[in-house]
């Protein structure tokens, strides 16, 4: 139930003619879901920026290799200056942990930017062409879905002769292509047939105008939602395939994905923190991003404005 | 009704030829091509063009393609590299386990879904609604191999359940069909069936959760969609009983779009099972499937890829048809 004040506002939102956007935004702005993930969000972006400048020691230096006894199933816990312990190469955990946040945010974003933008490609010249040129591309789409994500990542890794990150970035960004690719086309298809479309056609304007500032923008909305929750999955994904033996080899790099995907199959049983952590990370993130993704489908939907 | 089914199958068809072409082509991709890819370390570039003779890969490419095309419809997807058998029947016998893991997922899923979602949507906003939300959305954001090893870890000594294998291997069980629940009951033997129903509980639940998820929550929106109807509340003022509202409007209705996520859910199962069956050492499809990751074995990943695919697709389209069964409205689109 709508309290009265939330009533009178949608009313003068709609008497002063806010847009949707707009509105969406202010009634995020009141949401404690949407709050919430964008507060997890900000510090992980944020977290992501600085941690170089955090992180209490270098998280490359293997500066506790001595006391690694792997034979022996010995990997140091916390002790002074290593509040969460070491790795099994001897690096400081905690440095590599905040560290991580950077490598698991270019993961993320990279995949997800790559996906849309390919997504927006194809579902964009399919939805502003149509005719065969959108059966084709939708065609090739569907066959793309009809594969298993996991099995879609998985195929598109194995290619590699020698996996490293971007090989896993671009196997799980393909994933997200045809997601991206048939919901923008059935958002441009329906702005095609609406009134303001109609206008600027009988006005005159350009094919390419009409496409570009007048049916793209108002279409992108349901997209960009998909790409926030795309975050948190390509994250997930990318450890996946890391535990899969399909990620980057390099064990220096540090990225949760990468962590979690080593240590859960070789050290849970020595010690079981290795895992834990970055689980712990990529879960509160890929909450972070389906929250904020969530409330931003629930604010845009006009169903939800009245 | 007819007309509709075999229209829903004929759509099939494009599909499946076009993912023939993808696959055929992903072999091609391979470093080194197919021959550098089936040779691995042993690859010299005199062995290379030798097996591209054999394979017949000097052919045009069409050519190469049909031949293809000819070999999987008649069920010949080559051999294993790993182990040297026949891929199809390495995925024939590998197939129960990962049937019975998911079935056994997908019980849990439904069964603790629907219910969920559907009280979570009658109590809305109720301390059960909150934290069914909660914890559908913690439970998308876990990686299942994650809460695989979670659950090996902390829950297998703690309840007494095994956390490896399929069967204990002290247990002298008849195998008649390869499904181990199943053999068990139909030689009635009864601890083999539980034993192996004992196996299942760790991996089925961490398989589960995704699904779970989403079954509660398209369950909680759509029968929250089907209160808002108007026929619900001429069902009320006519003042049928609640009971019965409830089970012959409301659940009724809000079940259909379940029914179709329940069969977009066995994609998230297939690619889940490669990563459960990893964790507990389960010789299913996805173990197939990781094993032949670390040994590159080209031909048996081809094959999966391609099967997996295959199953998806039919599923779908069995849900499809299934849906216009339910619904006429589906039939006429």
């Amino acid at each position: 139930m709508k309290s009265k004040k939330d009533k009178l506002d949608d009313l003068a939102a709609a008497s002063a003619g806010r847009s949707l956007s707009g509105e969406a935004f202010r009634r995020m702005a009141r949401s404690p879901v949407a709050i919430t993930g964008a507060v997890i969000t900000g510090l992980f972006v944020l977290l992501a920026i600085f941690a170089p400048l955090i992180a209490p020691k270098d998280p490359y230096e293997r500066s506790m290799q001595g006391s690694v006894q792997l034979g022996k199933g010995i990997i140091p816990g916390p002790m002074p200056g290593y509040p969460l312990g070491v790795d099994d190469f001897g690096r400081d955990l905690l440095s590599r942990l905040l560290v991580g946040a950077q490598q698991t945010l270019v993961v993320g974003v990279m995949a997800t930017l790559i996906g849309l933008a390919a997504g927006i490609l194809i579902g964009g010249t399919a939805g502003a062409v149509g005719g065969w040129v959108d059966t084709v591309l939708m065609r090739f789409v569907d066959v793309l879905l009809s594969v298993p994500s996991l099995l879609l990542a998985i195929s598109v890794a194995a290619l590699a002769a020698k996996p490293n990150q971007w090989t896993v970035i671009i196997a799980v960004s393909i994933v997200t292509v045809p997601v991206f690719a048939r919901l923008l086309r059935g958002a441009m298809l329906a702005q095609r047939s609406s009134d303001h479309v109609l206008a600027a056609t009988s006005l005159g304007v350009k094919r390419r105008t009409i496409v570009l500032r007048h049916m793209l923008p108002n279409a992108l909305g349901p997209v960009i939602v998909q790409a926030t929750l795309t975050l948190a999955t390509s994250i997930i994904e990318a450890a996946s395939l890391s535990f899969l033996g399909l990620g980057d080899p390099d064990p220096s790099r540090a990225e949760w994905g990468l962590m979690l995907g080593n240590a859960s199959s070789k050290f849970l049983d020595i010690r079981p923190e290795l895992a834990y952590y970055p689980a712990i990370a990529i879960i509160i993130v890929a909450l972070g991003f389906t929250l904020l993704g969530e409330s931003m489908r629930e604010a845009l939907d006009p169903k939800n404005r009245r | 009704m007819l007309r509709f089914i075999v229209r829903r199958l004929l759509q099939a068809i494009p599909t499946l030829l076009i993912l023939s072409i993808l696959v055929f082509a992903w072999l091609r991709l391979l470093p080194g091509g197919p021959a550098g890819a089936l040779l691995g370390d042993k690859a010299t570039p005199e062995k290379i063009a030798d097996l591209n003779r054999v394979l017949g890969l000097d052919q045009p490419i069409f050519v190469q393609y049909f031949k293809f095309l000819g070999r999987i419809l008649t069920g010949d997807f080559g051999s294993s590299l790993a182990s040297g058998q026949p891929v199809l029947s390495e995925i024939g016998f590998a197939l129960p386990a990962t049937i019975e893991l998911s079935v056994g997922a997908l019980i849990i899923a439904v069964g603790l879904g629907i219910p969920f979602g559907y009280l979570a949507a009658r109590f809305r906003a109720g301390i059960l609604d909150n934290a069914v939300i909660i914890v559908t959305l913690v439970g998308v954001a876990v990686p299942v191999f994650f809460l695989g090893y979670f659950l090996q870890d902390n829950f297998a000594e703690l309840l007494g359940l095994p956390s490896s294998g399929r069967q204990s291997s002290g247990l002298d069980a008849t195998h008649v069909t390869g499904f181990a629940v199943l053999d068990g009951v139909l030689t009635q033997e009864w601890d083999a069936a539980w034993d192996a129903i004992e196996h299942l509980i760790l991996p089925a639940i961490a398989l589960a959760t995704i699904p779970l998820a989403v079954i509660v929550r398209i369950t909680r929106a759509s029968v929250l969609d089907v209160l808002n109807e108007d026929f619900i509340r001429t069902a009320q003022s006519k003042g049928l009983r609640q009971p019965t509202i409830r089970r012959r409007h409301v659940l009724r209705n809000a079940l259909l779009p379940v029914a179709t996520t329940i069969g977009l859910q066995t994609g998230l199962l297939l690619g889940g099972a490669v990563l459960t069956e990893k964790v507990f050492n389960i010789r299913g499809i996805g173990y197939l499937l990781a094993e032949g990751i670390e040994r590159r074995d080209y031909p048996r990943l081809q094959a999966l890829i391609l099967l997996g695919a295959v199953v998806y697709v039919v599923v779908n389209m069995l849900v499809d048809i299934s849906y216009g069964i339910i619904d006429p409205r589906v039939r006429v689109r």
